[in-house]
C-alpha cells in the first residue's frame, strides 16, 4: 500500500508526460535531491569525497553515456576508455591554452569535442553490426590511448607524459586542483550529473530516443517505417560520447588531478567496468546506470573491508578475489536477472504496491 | 640483393611467424563460434590459465597456496620439485577438459537461446572470473615456462643469408627466432590434425553438423551439450598450445591474456566462421603490423603502432566486406 496509485488521476497531457507520474516518486526524489544538495555538502569529508561520492557521480555519467549507446541504441561499445581520454585531454589542452575560461564551459566543450570524435568512430556502425562492431570500437580504444601517449603535443611536451590539472574556481571557490575543498568538487560534479541526467532522460523520452530504441529492437523494421539509420546511429554515438567525454573531463580535472593515459584509461580500468555497470545496473535504464555505478564503485571498498580488515588476507589476494567476484557476479546477473538491478527495483515497487496483501 | 630488400624479406618473414601465433589464438575463437555461436572473449585468459596450470604442475606448486597460507598461517609451497614435461602437459589437458565441462555446466547451460551479445558479455565475465581464479590458484608473479622448445636467433640462417647482400655492405644476416619456427610447425600440424579430425571421424562430423545447423543436428540425435563440451575442450587445448608458445617467449604473466585482444582483429579480418580465414587473417595482420611498425612508424618517428594498427587494418577491410574476408555472407531476414 506504500505505492498506492489509487486516486492519482492524470487529467492533462502535462501530467501524463511527467517524469515522475506518481506522488510517492516525486516525494522520494525531492528527499533525495534535498539530501544530495543541502545535507551531504555540509557533512562530506575527504574520504567520502575521494573514495565514494565523486567517483560514483563521474561513473554514473559515463554509464549513462554507454547506456545511451548500448542500452538504448543497441550498439555495443568497448571504447569507453578511449572516449574518456578524449574528454580528459581536451580539458587539459583548453585549460592550458585559455587560462581565463570558466571550468564549467571547458568541461562542456570537452564533451562536444568527444562527441565529434565519437561520430568519427561511429561511422563503421553503418556498415557493421554486433560482434564486428564491438571489436571495431576497440580500435578507438587502442588508437586514442596510443595517440595521447605518443604525440607530445597532447601533453604539452612534458617529460613524464603526464598531464596535471591547474586550479580553477567557480564562484571564487576552487573546484579543481589540490586545494579544492570536498564539498566544492562534490557539488560541481553533482550539478553536472543532475542537469545532464535530466537532459538524457528527456532525450530518451523524445522522438530521438524512440528512434534509438527502434533501431535497437530491429534495425531493418525501423528503417522501413522511416527511421533514418545514419542520423539515428550517429546521433547515439555523438550524444553517448558527449556524456562519456564530460565524465572523462571530470575524472581528470576534478577526481584524479594528474593522469598518465595508458594507466588511467586502460581497457581494464575503464571500458570493462563501465560495461559491467550498465549490465549489472540494467541495460536501457537511467536508474540502472546509477545503481550499476554505485554498485561497482562501492563493491571494491566493501570487499576490501571484508577481506583485508575482517579476514586478514593480503591486499594482493584480496584483489584477485575481487576480480573473481566481479566476473562471477556478471555471469550470475546475466543468468538470473539479465535486466539488472533496475529490474529488481521495479519488482520491489510492484511488491510494495500490494503490500501487505498477497495480491 | 640490396640490403633494403633483404631487410624487407626479414620483416615479412618475422611478420608471418608472429602472424602464426595470432592465428593460433584466433583458431580457438573460430572453433567455439562455429559450434556454439558463442564469441568467447575468455580465449586469451584460457591461454593464460593453461600456461599457469602447466607451470604449476611442472614445479609442483600447491594450488591456492597463498590463500591457504594467509588464512591458516601455514607455509605450504610445493608438493614436489619437478614433473616430466609430458606428464605436466597431459595433466594440463585434463584440467582444460574439466574446465570446459564446468563452464558448460555452470554458464552455458543456463544461457541457451539468449542473445549472442548476452553470451558475449557472459564470456567477458568468465574471463575476469577465470583470471582471478588462476591468480588465486597459482599466484600472480611472472613465471618462466620451459617445455624444451628451443628459442633464440637462428645462427644457421644468419650465416646463410649474410652472403646474399652486395659486396662491401655491412649486413649481418637475418634474425629469426627459432621458437617462432617451431610455433609455425606446431600450428600447421595442429590445423592438419583438426581438419582430418573433423573430416574423417564420427565426432568430427557431428561437430560440423552442429556448426551447420543446431536444430537439424539435434533432430538427427546429436547431443548438443556433449559437442559443446568437446568444442570448449578443443579450444582449451589450442589455448594451451598458444599459452605454451607465448609463455615461452615472454614468460607467464597477466599480459598473456591480452593476446586475445591481439587475435580479435584477426577474427574480424578473416571472418568469425572460417578456419582458413583465421589463419590467413593472422598472417596478413602479422605482416601488416611489422611492416607498419618499420615503414610507417619509422617515417613518422613514432613507435608502438602495433597496439592499434591491426584494428585499423581490420576496420578498413570491414568497410568493404562486413563479414570479413572468408566469413559466411550475412543474410538478414525479417
Amino acid at each position: 500500500m506504500i505505492y498506492k496509485e489509487t486516486g492519482q488521476y492524470k487529467s492533462s497531457y502535462k501530467s501524463d508526460h511527467a517524469i515522475f507520474p506518481l506522488l510517492q516518486d516525486k516525494i522520494a526524489f525531492s528527499i533525495l535531491m534535498f539530501v544530495a544538495f543541502l545535507i551531504i555538502p555540509f557533512v562530506i569529508n575527504s574520504y567520502w569525497e575521494k573514495a565514494i561520492l565523486v567517483p560514483f557521480l563521474i561513473f554514473s555519467l559515463a554509464a549513462i553515456g554507454l547506456n545511451i549507446l548500448t542500452g538504448y541504441c543497441g550498439q555495443v561499445s568497448l571504447g569507453t576508455g578511449g572516449f574518456m581520454a578524449v574528454g580528459a585531454f581536451s580539458t587539459y589542452k583548453i585549460m592550458t591554452s585559455f587560462p581565463d575560461m570558466n571550468i564549467m564551459i571547458i568541461v562542456l566543450i570537452s564533451g562536444l569535442i568527444t562527441a565529434a570524435v565519437g561520430i568519427l568512430f561511429g561511422l563503421p556502425s553503418l556498415r557493421i553490426k554486433g560482434f564486428y562492431l564491438a571489436v571495431a570500437t576497440l580500435a578507438s580504444q587502442f588508437f586514442l590511448v596510443w595517440l595521447f601517449n605518443k604525440v607530445p603535443w597532447f601533453y604539452n611536451y612534458s617529460d613524464t607524459g603526464q598531464i596535471t590539472v591547474s586550479e580553477r574556481t567557480m564562484f571564487s571557490v576552487p573546484v579543481t586542483g589540490a586545494t579544492a575543498p570536498p564539498y566544492a568538487t562534490y557539488l560541481f560534479c553533482l550539478v553536472l550529473v543532475v542537469l545532464l541526467s535530466f537532459a538524457a532522460k528527456n532525450l530518451i523520452r523524445s522522438k530521438i530516443g524512440r528512434s534509438w530504441m527502434a533501431i535497437r529492437d530491429m534495425d531493418i523494421a525501423a528503417e522501413i517505417i522511416g527511421v533514418p539509420p545514419l542520423k539515428t546511429k550517429l546521433s547515439a554515438f555523438a550524444i553517448s560520447s558527449f556524456y562519456i567525454g564530460v565524465a572523462g573531463a571530470l575524472y581528470f580535472a576534478v577526481f584524479l588531478g594528474a593522469i598518465e593515459v595508458t594507466e588511467s584509461f586502460d581497457i581494464m580500468t575503464i571500458s570493462f567496468p563501465v560495461l559491467f555497470m550498465i549490465i549489472i545496473g540494467g541495460l536501457g535504464s537511467m536508474l540502472g546506470s546509477f545503481l550499476g555505478a554505485a554498485f561497482i564503485v562501492t563493491l571494491p571498498i566493501g570487499l576490501k573491508f571484508l577481506m583485508v580488515d575482517m579476514v586478514g588476507l593480503s591486499a594482493v589476494t584480496a584483489k584477485h578475489f575481487e576480480i573473481t567476484i566481479w566476473g562471477l557476479l556478471m555471469i550470475v546477473f546475466l543468468i538470473v536477472e539479465p535486466h539488472g538491478l533496475a529490474r529488481l527495483w521495479s519488482i520491489a515497487k510492484e511488491k510494495l504496491r500490494r503490500w501487505p496483501f498477497p495480491y | 640483393m640490396s640490403v633494403e630488400l633483404l631487410n624487407f624479406i626479414e620483416t615479412v618473414l618475422n611478420g608471418l611467424m608472429s602472424g602464426v601465433m595470432y592465428s593460433l589464438v584466433a583458431l580457438g575463437f573460430v572453433l567455439i563460434f562455429k559450434a556454439s555461436g558463442v564469441f568467447n572473449f575468455a580465449q586469451g585468459v584460457f591461454a593464460l590459465f593453461a600456461a599457469l596450470t602447466l607451470v604449476g604442475y611442472q614445479t609442483g606448486q600447491v594450488p591456492f597456496a597463498h590463500l591457504i597460507n594467509e588464512l591458516f598461517g601455514t607455509n605450504y609451497h610445493n608438493w614436489y620439485a619437478s614433473m616430466p614435461n609430458f606428464l605436466a602437459i597431459l595433466l594440463t589437458m585434463i584440467t582444460m577438459i574439466a574446465l570446459a565441462w564446468i563452464i558448460e555446466r555452470l554458464v552455458l547451460k543456463h544461457l541457451v537461446n539468449q542473445d549472442p551479445i548476452i553470451l558475449f558479455m557472459a564470456t567477458i565475465g568468465l574471463a575476469f572470473a577465470l583470471e582471478g581464479v588462476g591468480d588465486l590458484m597459482w599466484g600472480s608473479d611472472v613465471k618462466v615456462l620451459d617445455v624444451g622448445i628451443p628459442s633464440g636467433g637462428s645462427i644457421w640462417l644468419e650465416e646463410a643469408t649474410i652472403g646474399l647482400a652486395a659486396e662491401g655492405s655491412d649486413y649481418y644476416g637475418m634474425y629469426i627466432d627459432v621458437l617462432n619456427v617451431w610455433a609455425t610447425v606446431i600450428a600447421v600440424f595442429l590445423v592438419i590434425t583438426l581438419a582430418l579430425f573433423s573430416q574423417y571421424t564420427k565426432t568430427g562430423r557431428a561437430l560440423r553438423a552442429v556448426a551447420d545447423d543446431h536444430q537439424a543436428a539435434l533432430s538427427v540425435g546429436i547431443s548438443l551439450r556433449s559437442i559443446w563440451i568437446l568444442v570448449w575442450a578443443i579450444s582449451g587445448f589450442i589455448a594451451m598450445v598458444a599459452g605454451i608458445m607465448w609463455g615461452t617467449e615472454s614468460g607467464v604473466q597477466f599480459s598473456l591474456s591480452l593476446i586475445a585482444l591481439k587475435a580479435l582483429p584477426v577474427l574480424i579480418l578473416g571472418g568469425f566462421t572460417s578456419i582458413p580465414g583465421a589463419i590467413i587473417g593472422g598472417l596478413l595482420i602479422g605482416v601488416g603490423e611489422k611492416l607498419a611498425e618499420i615503414y610507417i612508424g619509422g617515417f613518422f618517428e613514432i613507435g608502438a603502432l602495433e597496439n592499434w594498427f591491426a584494428y585499423v587494418m581490420a576496420l578498413v577491410f570491414l568497410l568493404f566486406r562486413p563479414q570479413g574476408l572468408f566469413g559466411d555472407k550475412i543474410i538478414e531476414r525479417v
